[in-house]
Order: structure tokens, then C-alpha cells, then sequence
């Protein structure tokens, strides 16, 4: 791409992205920043000298050498994790409170040999609660057939489901010795998927006060799946990040974690300037960290198992520089 | 920062702190822990520790700075610590110099029997 080419994308990307979520597109300056970190035929792109930011790392105990806890040590040891995250394939807390016991062992054994802040992370998946999976009937089979009403109450009776299996997860987490709990991916259900995760959280701050709780969106829209679901008076479908971390941190959230997917049939350049564009006011009414997310096609992450560095960099850089994020 | 699969690296590097490389991993404690904001989280953590804030993604200084206070440090080959704090040892000292309870340092006390059962 010519940099004239590259700078089309970025105004494209942030005008798509401040029309969708009704957000101040970005400026002249950031624009041309953008632009030198895009155009730069440098293989590798980072932020300067003092600009470091925290990196949460979710997903840092992968089975990539066959043993989580060795796995973590490696992030800890040898990737530069600020934070490390222990987590089973299922990453589902429907399906983790069966196997809690072992899990929570494996926490123990996780804390007493690393020293970084170890949280234990899974998805609140409401949706794996509704038949056949679950005891719930499936509201997505429901709406179709026009019986809103029940798949609404469906969605309803499923959220308390989700949240007693999140605490009760949380527990037995905080008694192995967790520093914290990361809710990943919420709102993949839609609104009662946020909603259940928002009071699940609540609860948990309420038991464990010192717990950290990182709250991470799935999309940078809230699904209305129900449409009329509330947390403390606000409406959750049609929430993009600048409301979300209002109500993370008021549910007792301790980090946020926004994210944009990416059109996988634009350039990175459009898709970080889009990404930019719908996290900026999120920043500004923020009282916690605000990690964007920034892993395989998200926050303007190419989608490939080994995203180029070029891009991956600039887009690490990118988030930086234009947001002042605490961290990624 | 989402699934960092296939990438942690060009993460690090790009615009990490540097994890236990410098003190990145104990300002990720407190914003996980404690909701702080970078600013507010670098700075409290270079005040406990009587470093600049510069200082604290900076792999030589915060050496011996983890060394002196016993933070831990990771081995590399011939440079191992053997006799020096690690993992649990490192987190009791962490609690102390950031002056925030650290959970398994709490729950490791109890069940060794260093304090009361709450």
C-alpha cells in the first residue's frame, strides 16, 4: 500500500467507526501519527521510552509445552507477562465448576511457584445454558418462532444459573489463593450474558473484597438478545465501551477490557483507526485500567495462529499512543 | 489484552513493561488488585520501591533493585538465586514493600501456621 493508500484507510476506518458508535472521529494529529506508525517500512514498531504500559496476558497458561504451570512460568520467565492467567481448554465457567477441585490445585500449585499476579479466567457463556446444552429453553430457537416472551424469561432463568457457577468458581479460587478472577469475552450471549457477568462480579467483590476482577468484553457492542435487561438503571443492549466500563466498574470491576473485531477484508490500518475511534471515549470516563484487547483478530490484530510482528507492533504501539491505555 | 497466542512476544516488546524483567508484573498487581490507573499505579509502585518511575521498565535498575528488597528475579543459565527469594518467598516481600495483602502469601501463612485461621 502507498501512504496515500494507507491514509484513505485511516480516515475510512475512523469515520465508520465514529458513525457506529457515535463517537468524535479522530483528529488531524492522530491521524498523521497513525500515518508514520503505518507507512514506516520498518519491520518492528514500538512505543517510545517511558510509554510502557501493563500487559494482562489472558490465556498465558496455554498448553503449548503440555503443562500449565510450566506454561505460566514461561510467560512469567521468558514473554515479558505483566499478569498471568491460569485457565482450563474448556473455557467456560459452566463447565470448570465441575471440575473446580482440580482446578483450584492447580491454582495452589500455580501460586506457590510464580510470583507475578496469577488471576484464574474463563467465559461467562450464557449460552450454554439453554438446551440442549443446559437445563434452559433455547431463546434462540424461541425468537424465531415469535415467542419473545418466553425466550426473554428463558434468558432471565439462565442469568442466575450463570452467576451461582461464577461465584462459586470465584471461591473456590479465592481459597486456593487466586489473586483474581478475568470474566472473558462477556457478552457473547448478549444482554443477559453482560448482565449475568455485572452481578456476578458484584457478588464477588462483595465476598472477597481484594479479589481483582477483570471484566472483558467479547464485541464492542452489546447484543440486545433480550433487549430490556438493566444494571443499576442502565440499559445494557446498545452498550458500546464508553457505557460498559461504567457499569464494569460500578459492578466492582478492577480492570476493563474493550473490544473491536476486526473486518478481516480491510487493512490493519482501517481496523486500528476504527478500533481507536470506538475506544477513545472509554478512556476518558474511566476510573479503572483499561486493557483494550488486542489478541488474534481483535483491536485491529490481523487474524493468523502467528500474526505478523510489522503488524502485530503497530498495533500494540498504535492502541498506546493514540488512547493512553493502561495497558493490553 | 485478549488471547496473546502467537504473539506475546511482539506484545512485550512493542509496548510491554517488561514483566519480572523490571517491575511490570508489580504494577500489574496493582491495577489487578487495587483498580489503579497506569499513572497512579507506576507511581505508588516507584515510591515502595525509592525509584524513579522511569526506572521501573528499566531491566538493569530493577535488577538490583529486586535483588535488595528480595522481589525475585528470573534465572538465567549461570545467574540462578538460589539462595536468594523466589516465588513464595518473593511474594511475602512483595506484600511488605507494596503494602497490600497478597492472597496465597495470606492463605501460604495460614497453612503453614505462621498466623491464626481467620
Amino acid at each position: 500500500m502507498t501512504p496515500s493508500e494507507i491514509r484513505a484507510d485511516l480516515v475510512a476506518g475512523t469515520e465508520i467507526g465514529a458513525r457506529r458508535a457515535k463517537a468524535p472521529p479522530l483528529t488531524e494529529a492522530e491521524l498523521d501519527h497513525l500515518l508514520d506508525i503505518f507507512a514506516s517500512e520498518s519491520k518492528f514498531s514500538a512505543v517510545d521510552m517511558g510509554d510502557e504500559i501493563v500487559l494482562s496476558f489472558d490465556g498465558t497458561g496455554n498448553l503449548d509445552s503440555g503443562a500449565r504451570v510450566d506454561e505460566l512460568y514461561s510467560y512469567q520467565s521468558h514473554r515479558g507477562a505483566d499478569m498471568l492467567e491460569l485457565f482450563s481448554i474448556d473455557y467456560s465457567y459452566k463447565a470448570i465448576k465441575t471440575i473446580l477441585s482440580y482446578e483450584a490445585q492447580a491454582m495452589k500449585v500455580a501460586q506457590l511457584n510464580t510470583i507475578a499476579p496469577l488471576q484464574y479466567g474463563a467465559m461467562p457463556d450464557l449460552g450454554r445454558y439453554s438446551m440442549p446444552d443446559g437445563p434452559i429453553p433455547n431463546w434462540s430457537e424461541l425468537m424465531p418462532l415469535g415467542r419473545i416472551a418466553e425466550a426473554r424469561d428463558a434468558q432471565v432463568a439462565a442469568i442466575d444459573h450463570a452467576v451461582d457457577d461464577m461465584v462459586f468458581v470465584a471461591d473456590g479460587m479465592w481459597e486456593a489463593g487466586a489473586d483474581g478472577m478475568d470474566f472473558d469475552t462477556a457478552g457473547a450471549a448478549g444482554d443477559g450474558d453482560f448482565l449475568a457477568t455485572l452481578t456476578a462480579i458484584e457478588k464477588i467483590k462483595g465476598r472477597h473484597p481484594d479479589c481483582g476482577i477483570e471484566l472483558g468484553m467479547a464485541a464492542e457492542y452489546v447484543l440486545g438478545m433480550h433487549g430490556e435487561l438493566t444494571y443499576k438503571g442502565r440499559r445494557l443492549a446498545g452498550m458500546w465501551p464508553k457505557d460498559q466500563v461504567v457499569v464494569a466498574q460500578e459492578a466492582g470491576a478492577t480492570i476493563f477490557g474493550p473490544a473491536v473485531n476486526v473486518n478481516t477484508t480491510k487493512s490493519v490500518a482501517w481496523n486500528v483507526a476504527r478500533a481507536c475511534t470506538i475506544i477513545k471515549p472509554c478512556m476518558e470516563v474511566a476510573e479503572i485500567p483499561v486493557h483494550p484487547n488486542v489478541g488474534m483478530g481483535v483491536g485491529g490484530v490481523p487474524m493468523s495462529p502467528y500474526p505478523p510482528a510489522d503488524a502485530v507492533s503497530r498495533v500494540s504501539r498504535a492502541l498506546v499512543d493514540i488512547l493512553k491505555c493502561d495497558g493490553l | 489484552m485478549g488471547d496473546p497466542l502467537g504473539m506475546a512476544c511482539t506484545h512485550a516488546l512493542a509496548s510491554g513493561m517488561g514483566g519480572m524483567r523490571t517491575a511490570g508484573d508489580l504494577v500489574g498487581r496493582m491495577q489487578m488488585t487495587r483498580g489503579m490507573r497506569l499513572k497512579q499505579a507506576k507511581t505508588y509502585v516507584a515510591e515502595k520501591l525509592g525509584v524513579g518511575v522511569a526506572d521501573l521498565a528499566d531491566p538493569i535498575a530493577m535488577h538490583d533493585v529486586r535483588r535488595d528488597l528480595g522481589l525475585g528475579r528470573i534465572p538465567v543459565q549461570e545467574l540462578t538465586y538460589s539462595t536468594h527469594a523466589g516465588a513464595m518467598e518473593a511474594k511475602f516481600h512483595i506484600a511488605e514493600v507494596l503494602g497490600v495483602p497478597i492472597n496465597s502469601v495470606t492463605r501460604f501463612q495460614e497453612c503453614a501456621g505462621l498466623r491464626a485461621r481467620a
